[in-house]
């Protein structure tokens, strides 16, 4: 692993966000729609929500949290995709980049992205609603955390399934970590949830970052028991997504796939 | 290995086996440094595959690859650094203009003074016009020569070139040719290419490596080829081989 190359590499999506809008408004313009509409849905039901304690920071807290998820498997998948589209996949895979490096750029990029993302996001939350991201205290970095290497295994296992299956698993890039919200418990609490959804849910990482975050904003506190959970989770899904990748990649390879992803 | 002071690809016994399908059939073959070899043979005789096994994008079924006296599965890294590729089916990012996409690579490189080098290129393959503007509005010509550039951007001491005229016009294609003649003068620069243009084969090529279903079928100068198969031409002896089912 040699840094120089990461950051090499990094500069190809620093230049794509410099010159193209559109990618510049998927940072931007999405994440800030999903917060004022529901945002303002959360403020008209907190109404109306008197015995729900804390409702409607709850709901904003949770819509910026999701968004960090849904950004980081993004980060990953989708600019694995722009490369294939752009054919460019052979000029890195002929270069001395390896694809572990290949991968840990990705992952940079999706740090910057969603710090931008969730910048812009937490400013407007507090002028419009004044949700102050910062009740959450110091237990809002490793909840971050938890959600970006979530993200992050979601979408190398989608990378690797675009690289094997090609087009038909493009569709995974854009809707694959929406699968994972209703077990995410990201708007409600887990105890909602069916008895097997539950055991599900225990088992997504996300889930215990909900959890712990709805427990910091109602007692405050640092969530120690949730954080262990995720974190322990998150260890065993991201080992297992590189493992994967890995796997798949020789795989790719000995069926001469490389070539011909997004023919 | 011991095979002569300046072989600087050796291939043996490579095999590649697609469910079934062979692709490439117990094929064997040295390149020389400084040499250019051309790859020939009809559709489908194996020579992208070959290719892609010889860059590290397909792994063998069976067989031997040495680049600089190195196994190309245990020195990747140091293989690839020393090597590049170019090809009429690739492209790069068409948001970016030609010299950030340039800068990419020169970086993932370790180029030093990238810019003075991508400079360079573009003058040499005269498209220094169109450094600032987005790879999207090139014509497919452009593209092709910009890859070129990238391709030559670390000073590779081998070139693999897949079809790499088949979008030129005459003219550029003319150029282009003249221009890897003199950079492999001037840098001792080996080239593997293939091509469907058999004239271009016989001005380019030192040797021809003719393939067909798989497997080598004439390695030698152009006209020891001519001569083995008694054609006047390249050209007529590919037909000839080609029709001979
Ligand atoms: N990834 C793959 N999976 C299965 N079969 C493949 C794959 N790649 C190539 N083949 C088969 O291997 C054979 C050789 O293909 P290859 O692309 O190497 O030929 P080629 O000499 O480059 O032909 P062309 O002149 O058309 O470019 C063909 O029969 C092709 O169908
Ligand atoms: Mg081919």
């Amino acid at each position: 692993m040699k840094v120089s190359r990461v950051l090499a590499y990094t500069t190809r999506h620093l230049f794509l966000y410099k010159r193209s809008l559109p990618r510049l408004m998927e940072v931007f313009y999405w994440p800030v729609l999903d917060l004022l509409l529901w945002g303002f849905v959360s403020v008209y039901l907190g109404r109306h929500a008197g015995d729900v304690p804390g409702f409607v920071t709850f709901f904003i807290g949770a819509l910026i949290l999701w968004d960090i998820l849904f950004r980081s498997q993004q980060g990953i998948s989708v600019s694995f995709l722009e490369d294939m589209w752009s054919r460019n996949l052979l000029n890195i895979f002929v270069s001395p980049l390896s694809p572990a490096e290949y991968v840990s750029s990705l992952m940079l990029i999706s740090i910057v992205k969603l710090l931008l993302t969730s910048t812009v996001m937490a400013t407007l939350a507090w002028l419009f609603y004044s949700f102050d991201i910062f009740t959450l205290g110091f237990a809002l970095i490793p909840l971050i955390a938890n959600l970006v290497v979530m993200g992050w295994s979601v979408g190398i296992i989608t990378m690797a399934l675009i690289l094997r299956f090609g087009q038909e698993a493009e569709i995974l890039a854009w809707g694959v970590a929406l699968f994972f919200q209703p077990v995410s418990a990201v708007f409600y609490p887990v105890e909602v949830l069916p008895g097997w959804v539950r055991t599900i849910a225990l088992f997504v990482p996300s889930s215990h970052v909900f959890e712990g975050m709805r427990k910091v904003i109602s007692n405050g506190g640092f969530p120690t028991e949730d954080l262990i959970w995720a974190f322990s989770l998150n260890a065993v899904y991201i080992a297992s997504a590189a493992l994967f990748f890995s796997w798949n990649f020789s795989v790719v390879k000995k069926k001469g796939l490389l070539a011909k992803v997004g023919e | 290995m011991s095979s002569g002071v300046n072989s600087i690809v050796e291939v043996a016994g490579l095999t590649k086996v697609f469910n079934g399908t062979t692709a490439v059939d117990n094929i064997s073959f040295e390149m020389y440094e400084g040499e250019i070899l051309g790859l020939i043979g009809p559709n489908g005789a194996g020579k992208t595959t070959t290719l892609q096994m010889l860059l590290g994008l397909t792994t063998p079924t069976s067989g031997q690859i040495r680049l600089f006296g190195l196994d190309l599965r245990k020195n990747r890294e140091e293989i690839l650094n020393k090597v590049n590729f170019s090809s009429s089916y690739i492209s790069l990012p068409f948001s970016l203009t030609v010299r950030e996409n340039l800068m990419v690579f020169a970086r993932l490189y370790g180029v030093r003074e990238p810019k003075k080098m991508i400079n360079g290129l573009l003058e040499t393959f005269e498209i220094d016009g169109i450094g600032n503007i987005p790879t999207r509005r090139l014509s497919s010509g452009q593209i092709t020569r910009v890859c070129l550039c990238k391709a030559l951007l670390n000073n590779p001491r081998v070139l693999f070139l897949d079809e790499p005229t088949a979008s030129l016009d005459p003219d550029i294609a003319d150029k282009t040719r003249k221009l890897l003649q003199r950079i492999r003068k001037d840098n001792g620069l080996s080239i593997l290419y293939t091509s469907h243009n058999m004239k271009e084969m016989e001005e380019l090529s030192d040797r021809i490596l003719f393939m067909d279903r798989g497997k080598v079928i004439a390695l030698g100068r152009p006209e020891e080829i001519e001569k083995k198969f008694h054609g006047a031409s390249l050209e007529e002896v590919f037909l000839k081989i080609a029709r001979l089912e």
